[in-house]
């Protein structure tokens, strides 16, 4: 791919990413802040690539590394945003416990 | 050459590329609404699979031992710290994990770097590498300090070192004059040590731009180096020549940024601000000094009931003490005794209580207090002067009425729970000392406040028994 393509991709990106974020109530900044985290983990593409070709033990100990880096990154970013997220969908509210409010 | 590495996956490579960071799209876009949020998480996490899965299907894709080794340890630590970790401990959990993501780039554009070297080596895969290694050395370090902040294992005040502002724009003019000269001499070898130079002056600059700020302003800054690591990301998917890595990286860049103004604006900060300022490290002038102790009321669980019991209405304001106790159910539990009483309770929710916008909504819920409880801050505060009392429970500055009356002080301006306006207010905490900000609490000295200097928990657990009691 072309450097004019990539560049192109890249603001568009930019514009799709300002968009899909619009007005989040504050409760849910801690869970999108961390799912947006579990998705740059997307990095460890970049050490599978660079693991393809890396020779001599500096650059497979760079390359196990990095991916060792982005699984945590992904696995226990996704992981940690659903138990936060799990909290919220157990709300049900219990109508024979308590008194009801005014 | 490297672009041999993508072409054999061709086309078809490329949709699942493109399904993948669609799903990522459609997963963020559900994140934004409480009903969606934790499909959206899921169908994010399936984008992540196909792009790892198209990845590893890849021609050119070696070194088995290394990916699978990296996978099988990375994946088991994800799985182990993400279950163990306390509902508590998430703020600095995912600051954590945004740093072994910016780690990652940084170890990657080090590799690229050493692949490119001798060889061909153009300037626009040069220079995605080199950014991706400031920034992603920058957001490991500065994550990690941002961690150890909020797990206590450095203070968490405002650590002002001398001539902070002209050490780090000397460090940043420093790591751009490198990265310059080696783009100018990139064609003929550029030295391996220099830009391992440049690696480390990146990580001092992250230590120590994260290092003066106050542990109250740490989730603005998380998330900062959330959107940082994401660009990051992206100027590695430049010099792969990987169009998931552009479009995922990107979009995290721009909507953690959008993120991080939103967050400061609910906490009346600007990041600006943040970064260069820090919350001022003496007290306020006009809060009175520190050292002398000033006059207080203490009073005792028993005491605290009664006032609890013949009330009206109560409002509970939670704060970060209330989640190191782990208090939240021994809170609900305290407050189904008031209820059974015929008082009306409610929970008084900051936009930043706890440590992170959100938290402690979080932490009431896993304790089942009903979501019609929780009100937002501005709801409650017209309502504060008709209740009877206001029970703050290990919450500080977010009540601290310095924010509205004393123009000079640090949080001037900060939004905060205006219990000072209750008819009465009862504050659990363990001391008198200054919370995130590091400055005193003038709400501790008011006539109508009344301190109970406990553990939260176990002060819940006591007032509940003494109201069966009454």
């Amino acid at each position: 791919m072309d450097l004019v393509t990539e560049f192109t991709i890249f603001v568009l990106a930019a514009f799709v990413g300002f968009e899909v974020i619009s007005k989040v109530p504050a409760t849910l900044h801690t869970p999108l802040m961390s799912q947006t985290n579990a998705i740059h983990g997307i990095v460890m593409l970049g050490g599978l690539i660079v693991a393809g070709y890396a020779e001599g033990a500096l650059e497979l100990t760079l390359a196990f590394i990095a991916i060792a880096f982005g699984a945590i990154n992904i696995v226990g970013g996704f992981m940690v945003t659903d138990r936060m997220l799990g909290m919220f969908s157990r709300k049900k509210p219990k109508p024979a416990d308590g008194e009801k409010g005014s | 050459m490297l672009t041999a590495v993508i072409e054999p996956g061709g086309d078809l490579s490329t949709l699942l590329y493109v399904l993948s960071f669609s799903l990522f799209i459609v997963g963020i876009k559900q994140g934004t609404s409480p009903t969606t949020a934790k499909r959206g998480n899921m169908i994010a996490a399936v984008g992540m699979a196909i792009a790892v899965v198209t990845t590893l299907l890849l021609d050119g894709i070696g070194n088995w031992g290394v990916i699978i080794g990296g996978l099988l340890v990375g994946g088991a630590v994800g799985v182990v710290a993400s279950i163990r970790v306390q509902m508590t401990e998430m703020p600095q959990m995912v600051a954590l994990y945004n740093g072994v993501g910016g780690g990652a780039v940084a170890l990657i554009s080090w590799s690229e770097f050493r692949h490119g070297v001798g060889g061909d080596f153009p300037l626009e895969e040069f220079i995605p590498i080199l950014f991706a290694a400031v920034i992603g050395s920058i957001s490991f370090w500065g994550s990690n300090i941002a961690f150890a902040k909020l797990q206590d294992l450095i203070p968490t005040k405002p650590l002002a070192v001398p001539g902070q502002q002209v050490i780090n724009a000397v460090l940043l003019v420093a790591i751009v004059g490198i990265c310059v000269y080696l783009g100018i001499n990139h064609g003929d070898d550029p030295s391996q040590g220099l830009f391992i130079l440049v690696l480390v002056l990146a990580a001092l600059l992250g230590n120590l731009v994260v290092l003066p700020i106050g542990g109250a302003d740490m989730p603005v800054v998380i998330s900062l180096l959330n959107a940082a690591t994401g660009l990051s990301a992206a100027a590695a998917g430049f010099s792969l020549d990987n169009v998931a890595l552009i479009v995922a990286g990107t979009i995290v860049g721009s909507s953690g940024t959008i993120l991080t103004m939103e967050m400061a604006t609910a906490m009346n900060r600007s990041v600006p601000n943040i970064l260069f300022a820090g919350f001022g490290g003496a007290p306020a002038g006009g809060a009175g000094g520190s050292g002398e102790e000033r006059p207080h009321r203490s009073v005792t669980a028993q005491d605290a009931a009664i006032s609890l019991a013949y009330a009206d209405s109560v409002v509970i304001v939670p704060g970060y003490g209330l989640a190191v106790a782990q208090a939240q159910h021994a809170v609900k539990e305290m407050a189904d005794e008031l209820e059974k009483r015929g008082v009306e309770v409610r929970y008084a929710i900051h936009p930043v209580a706890g440590r992170m916008p959100g938290h402690m909504n979080v932490l009431l819920a896993e304790a089942d207090v009903p979501y019609e409880k929780l009100v937002e801050m501005e709801e409650i505060n017209p309502d504060m002067p008709r209740t009877s009392v206001a029970v703050v429970i290990g919450a500080n500055d977010v009540t601290n009425p310095a924010a509205e009356n004393d123009p000079d002080s640090p949080i001037a301006g900060m939004p905060i729970i205006e219990v000072a306006n209750a008819q009465q207010v009862i504050v659990i905490k363990r001391s008198l000392s200054p919370g995130f900000a590091g400055i005193d609490n003038d709400l501790f000295y008011l006539e109508k406040t009344a301190m109970l200097f406990d553990d939260a928990k176990k002060a819940a657990q006591e007032i509940a028994s003494e109201v069966t009691k009454l």
